[in-house]
């Protein structure tokens, strides 16, 4: 089997009886065989139609005889070695191989889309290893909480794209010579070509042969005169388009690989007034690749002038989002000129290789807090964090420093903060109604003590760590808590001081900078990897040849035929094409007889079997009627 | 008008379009019912005749094996009309090597005319069904105001409705496909059957990442591969069926009556298998799009335009499945059934994306509602 390469077009005539009983036992010990000596019977005419690399198959071990002694030993062991550092690059270049990494390349992504990953949610990675403690182990070994950056994974598509790169420039070089060389010659026998025609003719050979050659050269095939035969090619850019797309798929892997090691990703909350500057301790978090490093941060900053959200008032989408936008202020560099622009969801700021996202927004209520004696001891817009679509919103007030109680001890404050936008009114659950400032209430409980802040553990924002704290008890005895509207007041018991919730509320936005060097490289690869796509699977390589011959009796025999790398309707539709045009140029005459043009009938009885479709104008592949070649592969 | 009146209205006019999208979609069910009743006739009439084409063409093949001889193959030879008119030359086609000369069935309708007269009603109703359901899906985008794809149930009512519209098409560019009919259609009834009882959603909110024309460009054409790959692998299954019959029948076995009688008016193994080749194969650069524009759509709402979220990653192993397929089309030793069996597995790759990685895997997308 193995010897047959292309069998798709080398063979196109091998289901054809023959008149030759040999053949017919040679088919009959061994099908296979019978079409590597139709292949044979065709030349080379239907070789290289693709530059697919050919199974070749090589018996094992190299090295041959080994002459004794110690000189004897290593040129056997050179020969051994080359011969299977040859046979492993033949195996990783060949189709077979390469179609069983691309299995194994979908095969190898499945558990990562299944199992948590750390890249993507750390927290979900420590539940599941919390969870099962005998998998989570194994698993962790296993490389399967990163599956894409694993060394199993990475060695799949590594050993692809070897395999790749040494599929592509022997099959470049072969291309390149091809488009050097010229179509092959026509095939002694053209009627066993896929597609046939052929007529008598009483204009002289060569003068079809000169006009098919004109005919088919414009029709934009390669062509040239070969002998009695014209041979023409066309569709070349099939190759070319198959070529630039697994040469863009390598460009896009390695765009990718570039942006993976190259890129930094950070967060930053920043709530309307305030600015941001683009360096590292700005950040509320930041990841970056392995190779990156902070210098190379883009130098610049912005302030966020304002938020705005748009919401749809009513119908059946009444909430739902319509417009998320931030104004700012950007400078680039250290000092540059001030610009203003407007952010949006799909719509990031671009500085240099730096983008801005909007990536998430919120409410910032100005609260003021004051002591006992009346001071102002914290004033600040508290960033709170959404809950749900309405923006039901909670969050925590932490006054760290300053606060001194009624009795004039140091002490701290704390608020746990929930938030509606749109609160429903008196009697209705508390939920916010809708996502914008239609009614704010902020509803405050109030805790005095200990924050636990300066043990040094990280602690979130929005949360109060309570084990510290103290409630403050309201007259009946119960904790304190009040909604305030807009400008009202809390005060605290006891003269401990008193909260306000300012009017005139913030929003915040929150941004992530990132930075993504390659994908310029990745887009322009990707759309050459569609164009080349689109042109490897849409057009045909194909082959066309004219025979003009002088036949027995004196007349002109003109012979068609067309050969594509696979069996296409397109290839006898065209072909028809041509005839068609040649025959207006070269008309028929009669036949003398019922013989065939062709000078060694293949089968004597079946030539004058009228075809079953023979009335039909147009040619109809397949008009083959029922027929043998019925060999079960 | 006051503003409340004006809200009030519009509400109502919203309510009424999704009311009339459900009796809509229902009102196509009931035609593609009777669209499929009529396919069941087209295929029991057509069991009638007795053509036996494909058994005669390959015990035909034996024989000639046998040594007997066998029936002429096409070397024609044009023969002159008269001496007025000369014929036009007429181009011989044959198969390739190794492939059986097998004919293509006449179709579901056997060569029975009163089967014949069943599948043109059961097409017509497919028409009709797939206007009624092509309203169905406008109005309900109509009554939502966006993209009829912002959950399951809509992703349902309009992939059906698509899968079907490629079906008309290929039909309409006079594609021999009406084989598929029954097939087709009753996927397409389980499929709306799911979309109107568990998959039904009333309607619901976009999140404003889904605001971006990024969204009609990647996801109508997600939707539009995914109706293609499924004709397509509709082609590739009854390509299976067929060709074992064909291997039985060319060993000499006896396959079953009713497996004869259905598998017989198909086309032949080879031009089914290259009909799921070229379906797949057409839609192949359209899904390596639909992927980028994904991918760049993503880019800009997310910070990273690939970031192995379960459904990025599920694309790409759709992708990277048919290209699997392709690739085997190609290889020695793997065309054929083994090449088939990949394209199965891909497009089941594609519809555990569409329904798994919605249901089962949580991850950025996953706004998408069940
Ligand atoms: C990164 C993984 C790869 C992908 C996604 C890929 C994809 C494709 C696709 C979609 C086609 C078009 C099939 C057609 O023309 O019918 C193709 C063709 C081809 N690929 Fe790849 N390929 C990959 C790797 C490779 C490798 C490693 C080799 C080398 C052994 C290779 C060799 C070929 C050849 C020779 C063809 C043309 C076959 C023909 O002429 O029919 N490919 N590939």
């Amino acid at each position: 089997m193995s010897t047959t390469r292309d069998t798709d077009v080398r063979t196109g005539g091998a289901g054809a009886p023959d008149a030759d009983g040999e053949a017919d036992v040679a088919r009959d010990a061994d099908g296979e065989n019978g079409m590597a000596r139709d292949a044979g019977d065709l030349g080379e005419a239907g070789a290289q139609l693709s530059t697919a690399p050919r199974e070749i198959v090589v018996p094992g071990s190299f090295g041959g005889a080994r002459t004794p002694g110690a000189v004897g030993w290593l040129a056997w062991a050179g020969r051994e070695a080359v011969g299977w550092a040859r046979w492993f690059w033949r195996q990783l270049t060949s189709m077979r191989v390469a179609l069983i990494l691309l299995f194994l390349l979908s095969l190898g992504a499945i558990p990562g889309s299944l199992i948590p990953q750390s890249g993507t949610d750390e927290t979900k990675v420590a539940d599941f290893q919390a969870q099962h403690t005998t998998l989570g182990p194994i698993y962790e070994k296993l490389g399967l909480f990163h599956v894409y950056s694993s060394v199993w994974f990475s060695a799949i598509y590594i050993l692809l794209f070897i395999s790749l790169i040494g599929c592509i420039v022997p099959r470049t070089w072969q291309f390149v010579g091809q488009l050097r060389g010229r179509p092959p010659g026509a095939p002694r026998r053209l009627t066993r070509l896929p597609a046939y025609t052929t007529w008598r003719t009483e204009a002289q050979p060569e003068e079809v042969r000169e006009e098919a050659l004109k005919l088919l050269k414009q029709r934009r095939f390669r062509a040239h005169a070969a002998g009695d035969a014209v041979a023409a090619e066309k569709g070349y850019l099939r190759e070319v388009g198959n070529l630039a797309f697994h040469m863009a798929l390598i460009v896009m892997l390695i765009a990718f690989a570039w942006g993976q090691l190259f890129k930094s990703e950070g967060n930053k909350l920043i709530v309307e007034g305030d600015g941001f500057a683009n360096t590292l301790t700005q950040y509320d978090d930041f990841k970056s690749g392995n190779l990156y490093s902070t210098d190379n941060l883009e130098p610049f900053s912005f302030t966020l002038d304002d938020f705005q959200g748009t919401y749809e008032a009513t119908g059946p989408n009444r909430g739902t989002p319509r417009t998320y936008q931030a104004t700012v202020d950007y400078s680039e560099g250290a000092d540059g000129e001030e610009k203003k622009k407007t952010i949006k969801v799909n719509e990031p700021l671009e500085i240099g290789d730096s983008k801005v996202y909007l990536t998430a927004h919120g409410y910032a209520p100005v609260i003021t807090v004051r002591d006992g004696k009346g001071d102002v001891v914290y004033r600040q817009a508290v960033p709170l964090l959404p809950l749900d679509a309405n923006s039901t919103s909670t969050g925590a007030i932490k006054v760290m420093d300053g606060y001194r109680n009624a009795k004039g001890e140091r002490e701290q404050l704390g608020f746990q903060a929930f938030f509606l936008p749109a609160y429903g009114g008196e009697g209705t659950a508390v939920v916010s109604q809708f996502p914008s400032l239609l009614n704010p209430v902020l509803n405050l409980e109030a805790y005095h003590g200990d924050l636990g802040v300066d043990a040094g553990l990280p602690q979130s924002v929005y949360q109060l760590e309570k084990k510290n704290m103290k409630e403050f008890k309201d007259s009946k005895g119960k904790q304190l808590r009040e909604n305030l509207k807009p400008g009202e007041t809390m005060q605290l018991p006891g003269g401990a001081g008193s909260i306000t919730f300012e009017k005139g509320i913030k929003e915040w936005a929150n941004f992530q900078v990132t930075e993504q060097p390659g994908s310029g490289w990745a887009l322009a690869g990707a759309f050459t990897a569609i164009f080349g796509l689109a042109a490897s699977l849409f057009i045909q390589r194909r082959r066309v040849w004219v025979r003009a011959t002088t036949g027995a009796d004196g007349v002109t025999v003109v012979e068609m035929a067309g050969l594509g790398r696979s069996e296409s309707a397109k290839v006898p539709e065209e072909l028809g094409a041509l005839a068609e045009h040649l025959y207006d140029l070269a008309p028929g005459v009669p036949d003398a007889d019922a013989t065939p043009p062709d000078a060694t009938p293949p089968d004597a009885d079946a030539k004058s079997e009228p075809d079953a479709d023979a009335e039909t104008p147009t040619p109809e592949p397949p008009a083959v009627p029922a027929a043998e070649g019925a060999e079960t592969k | 008008m006051t503003l409340a009146a004006a809200t009030d209205l519009a509400a109502a006019t919203n309510e009424n379009l999704a009311n009339l999208s459900n009796t809509l979609i229902y009102s196509a069910m009931a035609v593609y019912t009777l669209a499929f009743f009529a396919y069941i006739a087209e295929w029991t009439f057509g069991s009638r005749s007795k053509v036996s084409r494909t058994a005669a063409a390959l015990t035909t093949a034996k024989d000639a094996k046998d040594g007997k001889k066998a029936a002429a193959p096409a070397v024609t030879v044009k023969k002159a009309g008269g001496t007025a008119v000369l014929e036009r030359p007429k181009v011989v086609t044959r198969a390739a090597a190794g492939a059986r000369d097998v004919p293509d069935g006449p179709g579901a309708h056997g060569g029975d005319e009163q089967g014949d007269l069943y599948g043109r009603i059961a097409v017509s109703l497919t028409v009709l069904a797939f206007l009624i359901a092509f309203g169905g899906v406008l109005t309900r985008a109509l009554s939502v105001q966006r993209a009829p794809w912002g959950n399951m149930y809509e992703f349902n009512i309009t992939f059906s409705t698509v899968a079907v519209g490629v079906y008309l098409a290929l039909l309409a560019m006079k594609k021999n496909v009406r084989w598929m009919g029954l097939f087709l259609v009753t996927t397409v009834l389980l499929d709306l059957g799911l979309a109107v009882t568990v998959l039904y959603t009333a309607s619901d909110q976009l999140v404003p990442a889904l605001h971006s024309y990024w969204l009609y460009i990647h996801v109508s054409t997600a939707i539009f591969c995914g109706a293609v790959f499924y004709v397509g692998a509709v082609g590739t299954i009854l390509y299976l069926f067929k060709d074992s019959y064909e291997n039985k029948l060319a060993t000499g076995g006896k396959p079953g009556r009713f497996a004869t009688s259905v598998l017989e008016r198909l086309p032949a193994s080879s031009s089914l298998d290259k009909f799921s080749y070229r379906v797949n194969a057409a839609v192949f650069p359209l899904w390596t799009f639909t992927i980028i524009a994904g991918a760049i759509w993503a880019g800009d709402a997310w910070g990273r335009y690939w970031g192995w979220d379960p459904k990025e990653t599920w694309s790409f192993i759709t992708w990277v499945a048919y290209a699997c397929y392709l690739h085997a089309r190609a290889t020695a030793g793997w065309k054929g059934r083994k090449a088939a069996y990949i394209a199965l597995a891909a497009f089941a790759c594609w519809l555990f994306n569409y329904y798994g990685v919605n249901i089962f895997v949580s991850g950025r997308h996953s706004y998408a509602g069940v």
